[in-house]
């Protein structure tokens, strides 16, 4: 019973929000996977598209919800992703357009278009806050709970609780749904096969009649969809609040680089990577091993290995490590 | 040739700054000029580290973030109770964490493989819970202290002017560190490991209370120059301000900003001397070749890596030194104001329009850059009223793009940029060939 209810307590603030948040990470990590795969540079407006994505899909869901669509328990939202999805891509799009587009013609070097990847984030945070202003915004409607804590422990009569949020259990589910349509197209379909060719040679590609624009292009869609997919649920599941998508730019950035840049099954390998360790190193084990101790045994002080201030710290050590230790990542970057 | 297109950008930055002095007031333009200077030095870090050997430091905050905890623990009063409550635990963790280091170091060439990392780990650990268990009652005795007031170890109570040559040292510490683990590898790397430890520094500025305290911020710091308030009980002033026919108060806060200037603007030259010196020494040349072409600078025995560290490490102490600066014109430090956006893609801004590799092309775009910034605010208020002022006066769109041309700025920057990299990617003095 006791150890039942130590991983309960584990389960409840350990792994349920580190999967949840390990799977916002992975989304936004696949992102800058694509880029670096096809483009070849770090994307470092990275953050700033996910926010303008979840501006654009939270614009859509307020004017629904004025207009009295609900989808009952799920949130409004989930209505707003498509929407924003479509709005995002153009934004995308029209950068390549008029910013990398040049950059890639004269054969600049990736620094050159890191640069322009900053020019560009200072663009979309300005656009941000002109459009919505710096405020925090609540944009959940729907049911709060799949499992409430109070429910489960009348179920199972365990004196822990274990909470699911709607936000997390839908964050799930969708990054599932994404990551098997998104390895379906570049496994199997055409486009996706001519993608990973480029990605992987970018002159036999050429030889073989790929097309590079639409390469591009394609990636870009991709993108798009990505990053308004990963930051609306990451807004769904905290708050939305334009400044904090500039401070997920690390951890991102950090999850892609230890799974392997280009590598999209190591961006997800990545997220977990850093969200699990971010959640178990600032995680406080006094109430864990209270449980699993014998009377008596139970520590006096919180046990926290980090305070939660410091957890950019985390996806930083993990990140320096892989560099050390293993500087291509987990799996072998490079390609698609 | 050349030289006159520079001399004219010059005058013509001058120019605005005197028009602002003529239209809006002098104190604001010396302000201005202030905050300049720095930026220019900052810009000057920057260049060396990015135009003289194309290394990305996408950090810039962090380290300049160094440089004012550098005026803190320099000019700072001691606050001596702290030190009773909480010195000798803070002092014995700080002991037992090099100790650690040094262990590790002299444990790691003996090992290999698996036994290595469990005796990595194993030692890493046991030194972080033993300096733990020192630290965490240290810090809390020494934030117990009158937390109102002090709550926090305080400073070594030195002038400030100390804190300059500290902060550059402080700054080029982290970048040795940061430098050691990310340099040889890609060049991505470097620039999101710098982007992590800029903000881990700010997290740790922010947080330990005990030691700048946190979000509470240090105020009243020392000051280097003369106060207002002396100045104007001085018969000597008062005399200068009645002649040059101004108000004795403002006369006064001219006077400081001029003093201000002077000690920013020596520092300035300074660095730049020896940046041009250095530049144009065999060293520069090195370093160009090895930016231009790292495989054949390393054919010719050079180390490239190596070489990267030492710039690096350079180009940051110049970015310590001028966030110290910034914290002795500010008079007070305050972790929370350090944000990515002002601190760390500014400078870049003002490198690449500036002109990379150009050490006068850094420092005119800090000028311009800064300037833009400042002046962006009520020119983009005076747009926009002039842009919705046939909406009626509670109009939701008026009042939405009022409040919101306080952000138009970001968005100029931002465009300012791109369009130099796209059309005039070697910036307003280009770098002589």
């Amino acid at each position: 019973m006791e150890s039942l209810n130590a991983f309960v307590l584990l389960a409840n603030f350990v792994l349920v929000p580190g999967i949840t948040y390990g799977c916002q990470l992975a989304l936004g990590a696949l992102g800058v996977t694509l880029i670096y795969g096809i483009l070849r540079f770090s994307n470092f407006a990275h953050g700033e598209a996910m926010s303008f994505g979840t501006m654009a899909a939270i614009l859509f869901t307020w004017a629904l919800q004025n207009w009295g669509v609900s989808l009952g328990p799920l949130p409004t939202a989930l209505l707003g992703i498509p929407v924003g999805i479509l709005v995002t891509i153009g934004l995308l799009l029209s950068t390549d357009k008029v910013v990398y587009r040049f950059h890639r013609k004269v054969k600049a070097s990736p620094v050159i278009l890191m640069i322009a990847s900053l020019g560009v984030m200072f663009f979309y945070n300005g656009l941000i806050r002109f459009i919505i202003g710096p405020q925090d915004r609540n944009f959940t409607d729907g049911e709060r709970f799949i499992i409430k804590a109070r429910t489960f422990k009348e179920i199972t009569g365990l004196s822990q609780g274990l909470s699911i949020k709607m936000t997390q259990g839908i964050t799930v589910v969708v990054t599932v749904l994404c990551v098997i349509a998104l390895f379906y197209f570049l496994n199997k379909t055409r486009t996706g096969k001519s993608m990973r060719a480029y990605s992987d040679n970018e002159n036999l590609a050429l030889l073989s009649g790929i097309n590079p624009d639409r390469v591009v292009m394609i990636t870009w869609i991709l993108v798009g969809a990505l990053v308004t997919i990963a930051g609306t649920l990451y807004g769904l599941d905290k708050s939305y609040k334009p400044f904090t998508y500039l401070q997920l730019l690390l951890p991102i950035f950090a999850a892609a680089i230890v799974g392997g840049l280009g590598n999209p099954l190591g961006a997800i390998a990545g997220g977990f990577v850093i969200a699990l360790s971010e959640v178990l190193i600032t995680f406080a084990y006094k109430r864990f091993l209270g449980y699993l101790l014998p009377d008596g045994w139970a520590p006096e002080s919180f046990m926290q290995l980090l305070s939660t201030d410091y957890k950019f710290a985390v996806s930083f050590t993990v990140l320096v490590i892989v560099l050390l230790v293993r500087p291509t990542g987990i799996f072998k970057g490079q390609t698609l | 040739m050349m030289m006159n297109r520079n001399l004219l950008l010059f005058s013509g930055m001058a120019g605005l700054l005197m028009l602002v002095g003529f239209l809006q007031s002098w104190n604001l333009s010396l302000a201005i000029v202030n905050l300049c200077l720095i930026s220019a030095v900052m810009a000057l870090g920057v260049n060396i580290q990015w135009g003289y050997a194309g290394l990305l430091n996408v950090g810039v905050m962090g380290f300049a973030a160094l440089g004012g905890l550098a005026a803190v623990l320099v000019s700072a009063p001691p606050v001596q109770e702290a030190w009773e409550a909480g010195g000798a635990g803070i002092i014995f963790a700080g002991l037992v964490l090099i100790a650690t280091i040094v262990a590790m170091r002299l444990v790691y060439p003996r090992l290999q493989g698996r036994q290595r990392l469990l005796a990595m780990a194993a030692l890493g650990g046991l030194g972080y819970f033993v300096a733990r268990a020192f630290y965490g009652p240290a810090t809390e005795a020494i934030e117990l202290v009158n937390p109102a007031t002090s709550g926090y170890l305080g400073g070594l109570g030195l002038p400030i002017l100390v804190s300059w040559l500290v902060g550059g040292v402080f700054a080029a510490g982290a970048a040795y560190v940061v430098g050691r683990v990310a340099l040889g590898l890609r060049s991505d790397y470097l620039a999101i490991a710098t982007l992590g430890i800029s903000e881990i520094i700010i997290a740790v500025l922010k947080f330990e209370d005990w030691m700048t305290r946190g979000v509470k911020n240090v105020i009243g710091l020392p000051r280097p120059v003369p106060y207002e308030v002396n100045i104007q009980n001085s018969p000597f002033f008062q005399e200068l301000a009645a002649s040059a026919n101004i108000p004795l108060i403002e006369f006064s806060s001219i006077i400081v900003k001029l003093c201000y200037a002077f000690l920013f603007g020596g520092v300035l030259l300074i660095i730049l001397y020896l940046s041009e010196k250095a530049l144009n020494s065999p060293w520069g040349r090195m370093m160009r070749a090895i930016r231009d072409n790292e495989t054949a600078a390393e054919a010719m025995g050079k180390n490239v890596t190596g070489r990267h560290l030492q710039v690096f490490v350079l180009g940051s102490a110049v970015i310590g030194i001028a966030g110290a600066m910034l914290t002795t014109l500010d008079g007070q430090f305050t972790p929370a104001s350090y944000q990515p956006l002002r601190f760390t893609f500014l400078i870049w801004v003002m490198v690449i329009v500036g002109g990379s590799g150009n050490n006068w092309g850094s420092v005119l775009g800090g000028f311009v850059i800064w300037f833009a910034w400042v002046e962006a605010e009520p020119v983009g208020l005076m747009l926009m009223e002039l842009v919705t002022s046939g909406m009626a006066e509670d109009y939701w769109l008026r009042t939405h793009l009022l409040n919101a041309a306080a952000h138009m700025r970001l968005m100029t920057m931002g465009i300012v940029l791109l369009l130099v990299l796209r059309f005039a990617p070697r910036g307003l003095i280009p770098e002589k060939r």
